[in-house]
């Protein structure tokens, strides 16, 4: 009776919000955009690329507003501030003798007050809620165009150049030992990652976008010692957060990107806990034989 | 110099500098490698032998000087896979998620295509050299699974498995048991009868002595270099080290 009483309750908990439209867009867009950033998140974990992550998310915010305000496609706005960004903190990096992180923290948050600056004084329609917080349940068909062409893009990129790139997080020296070109990598890295941030923003907003792109792959290399396997753990527990947290924004009535992200660090945390060989409780069991 | 006797060495750098965003970590070096030679690369902490071998295989620029491989440019002998470099212990992360296979597979990407897929000789070369450094029963391991000797041994097979006539090697003995360190020595030997032409750096002085034909001693710039006999003497090696005698280094033996 009570098992019964709990099925049904699962099942409407799962497929009420499928009766509406909008939810089974921002489903399916969520998971695309969640797939994307997991697969890239596997090599921006092992890189060491988390605050390149921050900024180069936080940086694109002038380029949405500017590319709205020009009826020009979002994403394009928000590569060229995404890749000119990290171009900029290259620069300065170079020509200064102020330590990376400090011109990295430097950068991102000019590019951020720029485009809150911008919002407030350029005359139009944008939400500024849903750039900084998402909106994955108000997505525009045109937006959904984009979204599909930039994941596709990202996809095939990482996939071309996959066993470059794990060489190039794991010893550029040897990639140039060899005669393959590191810079180009690089940027190939960067561009990747500026387009993920784009896709990720629409989900969970600028804000929280960084998350799409670490915490995956950090949740997966806690749980395994192959980069394939890291590769699939990451794009699954992203996918499986996306899902869950919209549900849950759904149920809830929870800001969606804040609800996506908690989802996934609650995994993180899992993971952290219970990882079968680098997990704390692992640590635990060793500790008590003594 | 005629051309045939320019050609005729397998490194040559000539006064070359690096530096790190102005701070100088190396000046006015010299080298000449030929073929069949061992060359040890000796000097302290900091002395700037990682950055030697950075400025060799081009992984960072020099702001002065001249490098020739085989009597070509840097970029040529890295199309050509001429240099294998075998990072020191501390220069790569050992917890990277991949295994001892695509480890050393990786010396075989320069002559692959660009998805790297593997052709079969890619594979047998791969076999070769993990049978090589006997590591067969590892080769499926994670390296993080790994011990510090076993980590080494996995780089030299990526080094054979490219086949490169020039080796360099960061600090090849640091951190192994004697076991490794015979291995590795023999495969040393091998290599120059093979006719490769190997530069190491190292902190233990018997090593030195006991395979080394040449020594450059360095200390931001170069203190002492040629055979081995004539240079690694107590005080060209004291005035490498900043007035530390070579008891302290050896031992009282000699
Ligand atoms: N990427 C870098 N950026 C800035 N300075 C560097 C960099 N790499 C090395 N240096 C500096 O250059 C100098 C030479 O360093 P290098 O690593 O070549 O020494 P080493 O002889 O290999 O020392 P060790 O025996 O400790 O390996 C050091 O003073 C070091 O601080
Ligand atoms: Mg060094």
């Amino acid at each position: 009776m009570d098992l019964c009483f709990l099925s049904t309750n699962i099942t409407s908990f799962l497929a009420d919000p499928l009766s509406h439209e909008f939810m089974r867009k921002a489903l399916l867009m969520s998971s695309l955009v969640a797939a994307v950033c997991g697969f890239l998140s596997s090599y921006l974990t092992l890189k060491g690329w988390a605050l390149m992550g921050d900024a180069v998310s936080h940086s694109v915010m002038p380029g949405v507003v500017v590319a709205y305000a020009l009826g020009l496609p979002f994403s394009l706005g928000a590569f060229i501030f995404g890749v000119g960004s990290v171009a900029l903190i290259g620069f300065v990096k170079q020509k200064s003798r102020v330590k990376e992180d400090t011109v990295i923290g430097l950068v991102f948050t000019g590019f951020f007050a720029l485009g809150i600056v911008l919002v407030s004084k350029i005359k139009s329609n944008i939400d500024l809620h849903s750039i900084l917080f998402g909106s994955p349940l108000g997505i525009s068909l045109s937006d959904v165009k984009q979204t599909v062409f930039i994941s596709l893009l990202v996809v095939i990129l990482l996939s071309v150049f996959r066993k470059d790139l794990i060489l190039y997080c794991f010893d550029p020296r040897h990639a140039k030992t060899v005669g393959i070109n590191v810079l180009f990598l690089h940027y190939l890295l960067l561009t990747c990652l500026s387009l993920a941030a784009v896709v990720g923003l629409q989900s969970v907003g600028i804000v929280l976008v960084v998350a799409m792109l670490i915490t995956p792959g950090a949740t997966a290399y806690l749980l395994t010692d192959k980069f394939d396997n890291m590769t699939i753990i990451s794009v699954i527990s992203a996918v499986i957060s996306s899902v869950f947290g919209i549900y849950f924004s759904f149920w809830f009535d929870l800001e969606t990107g804040g609800s996506i992200v908690l989802v996934q660090t609650f995994i993180f945390l899992f993971a952290f806990l219970f990882a079968p060989r680098y997990g704390i409780f692992k640590f635990k069991k060793l500790f008590s034989n003594y | 110099m005629d051309e045939l006797n320019y050609k005729s060495y397998r490194i040559e750098a000539e006064n070359i500098c690096v530096d790190y965003h102005g701070k100088v970590a190396l000046y006015d070096a010299n080298l000449r490698l030929k073929a069949g030679q061992i060359c040890g690369l000796v000097g302290m902490n900091g002395a700037g032998k990682t950055t030697f071998f950075n400025a060799l295989t081009g992984f960072v620029n020099i702001s002065k000087g001249k490098i020739r491989i085989n009597g070509e440019s840097l970029r040529i002998a890295q199309q050509d896979q001429s240099i294998a470099y075998v990072p020191q212990s501390e220069g790569i992360d050992s917890q990277f998620p991949v295994s001892v296979w695509d480890v050393v597979m990786m010396g075989r990407y320069g002559s692959m295509n660009v998805l790297r897929s593997p052709r079969e000789s890619d594979i047998q070369a791969v076999k070769d050299a993990i049978e090589r450094v006997d590591l067969i029963e590892l080769s499926a391991a994670p390296i993080g699974n790994l011990s510090g000797g076993q980590r080494k041994r996995t780089f030299l097979a990526r080094a054979i498995a490219q086949r490169a006539s020039i080796l360099l090697l960061d600090e090849p003995f640091a951190g192994v048991d004697i076991r490794t360190e015979k291995l590795i020595s023999e495969l040393f030997i091998q290599f120059k009868n093979e006719g490769k032409t190997i530069l190491l750096s190292t902190h233990d002085m018997i090593h030195v002595r006991e395979f080394c034909d040449l020594v450059l001693l360095i200390n931001k710039t170069v203190v002492a270099y040629g055979e081995t006999s004539e240079v690694f003497t107590p005080e060209n090696i004291t005035s490498t080290f900043g007035g530390v005698s070579p008891d302290v280094l050896f031992g009282p033996e000699s």
